[in-house]
């Protein structure tokens, strides 16, 4: 279980410097906000497109914290020892999506209240099919963003970079994830022709967390 | 004779079109250490990092102990100091040598005991960001012999040392020596270098233009190499 001692290692630097969870939360916070502005909260359209809204603001803030996720190893070149370790490619890539997604998860279930408040939406009654969704959702975002992540660690433009490549490859699991999303918000259950959404996010974590781990090693030594 | 720990053959590397490293080739047993001399841009850390399974190379066959350097078995038994100490700033000492334990699957008292090799005992709860340059060299000492690895690889391990560490890293390597393990390092610190090394080697533009044992001469004379095999 050497990829949750990796996972371990990550969550433990990140909650002692806070450096990607502080910007990524702020962040998803800042947007919600002026959101709520442009947009009158009280009005029935909102349930339409609160999905499409978290989930925007999910995958703009989680890019902040999987740029972190190969870049956390740069500074006294710790990339090369851990490469140098028994650690595999993929051990180290599944450790490092883990301790994103928890990180990621983590801000998603504090934006939720606030999203809630602002937009006046009731979620609690759908809070566990939520769940379910943004843990699907998430590990769709955290499994692509980390691979890209690996493949642009050693660019001077990885912050541009990893979301220019991202989000593109992303927008059948986001798709999902909003569509999903708005059904619950909407005080609905998911069934009937919505099982295609159910099915389209479960087969993209499947489908790109099997690539990903198998084509991590060849990324990370060229 | 026993079968070579490290066999190089008919390496290349490139980067784009330029030839970093062309057909290096050759072999080291246990016990004995490599001293790869060379100017910068030479190759020397390339060589090294196709050693250690960072790189691969363009043409050519790398073989630990028989096997791949990528393959994990190799892995395990190699001890590497690069450029960086390869430690965590935000991170304690012993947590730092904790989580490398547990990659190697050594006891975390291995970790304490290096602590107090290394003479970081009394820091080991301090984050390493507060060390003293010297005590960070010394953790990353520590950290690349926690395993007891078969063979070492450093790349220029005795640059930017302080003297505590020199003494701490020459003591170590001398050890490592003794007890039959296999010892390739890059340096430009000719005397500490030919003092430990039991073999020479000299890469110029990518080309090996010299192998073979340490000589008399070479440890009177560290500039002996340089002159006598390279180019003016």
């Amino acid at each position: 279980m050497i990829f949750l001692q990796v996972a371990a290692k990550d969550l433990r630097s990140e909650l002692r410097t806070k450096e990607s969870l502080n910007a990524s939360l702020s962040f998803a916070v800042v947007i919600l906000l002026l959101f709520s502005f442009a947009f009158d909260p009280s009005g029935e359209a909102v349930a339409e497109f609160s999905g499409g809204l978290l989930w925007l603001v999910f995958a703009f803030a989680g890019a902040l914290i999987l740029n972190r996720s190969f870049a956390r190893e740069l500074p006294n070149d710790c990339l090369e020892v851990l490469l140098a370790s028994p650690v595999s490619g993929a051990q180290l890539f599944l450790g490092k999506s883990i301790a994103s997604f928890l990180l990621l998860l983590g801000i998603e279930l504090l934006c939720l209240p606030i999203f809630g408040i602002f937009y006046n939406i009731t979620w609690t009654p759908k809070f566990l099919p939520l769940l379910g969704v943004f843990v699907l959702g998430t590990w769709g975002l955290t499994i692509l963003g980390t691979l890209f992540s690996a493949l642009t660690v050693n660019l001077s433009l990885r912050e541009l970079m990893l979301p220019m490549l991202l989000y593109p490859m992303l927008i059948p699991a986001l798709m999902a994830a909003m569509r999903l999303t708005t059904i619950l918000l909407s005080g609905n259950d998911i069934g009937g022709d919505d099982l295609v959404w159910l099915r389209l996010l479960i087969g993209f974590d499947v489908v790109f967390t099997t690539l990903a781990l198998a084509l991590v090693e060849t990324i990370l030594v060229r | 004779m026993a079968a070579p720990v490290l066999a190089v053959e008919h390496v290349y590397k490139y980067f784009g079109d330029y030839p970093a490293l062309r057909d290096v080739s050759f072999s080291l047993r246990g016990g004995e250490c490599l001293a790869l001399l060379g100017r910068n841009g030479a190759g020397k850390t390339t060589m090294l990092k196709i050693l250690a399974g960072l790189s691969g190379a363009a043409q050519g066959e790398v073989k630990l102990f028989g096997a791949s350097p990528r393959q994990p078995a190799a892995r395990r038994r190699i001890g590497l100091l690069g450029h960086g100490i390869g430690v965590y700033d935000e991170l304690t000492a012993i947590e730092n040598l904790t989580i490398f334990a547990q990659l190697y699957g050594v006891s975390k008292s291995v970790a304490r005991e290096w602590l107090e090799r290394t003479h970081l005992a009394h820091v080991a709860d301090s984050p390493v960001r507060e060390f003293s340059r010297g005590m960070r060299q010394r953790l990353a000492v520590a950290r690349a012999f926690l395993h007891s690895p078969a063979i070492l690889i450093l790349d220029e391990p005795f640059t930017a040392l302080d003297d505590r560490a020199i003494a701490l890293l020459q003591t170590l390597l001398s050890e490592a020596k003794a007890a039959g393990r296999t010892i390739i390092m890059s340096t430009h610190q000719l005397r500490e270098a030919m003092e430990l090394a039991s073999h020479v080697a000299l890469i110029e533009r990518g080309k090996l233009v010299h192998f073979g044992p340490r000589t008399p001469e070479m440890l009177m004379d560290p500039g002996y190499v340089y002159r006598t095999f390279g180019a003016v």
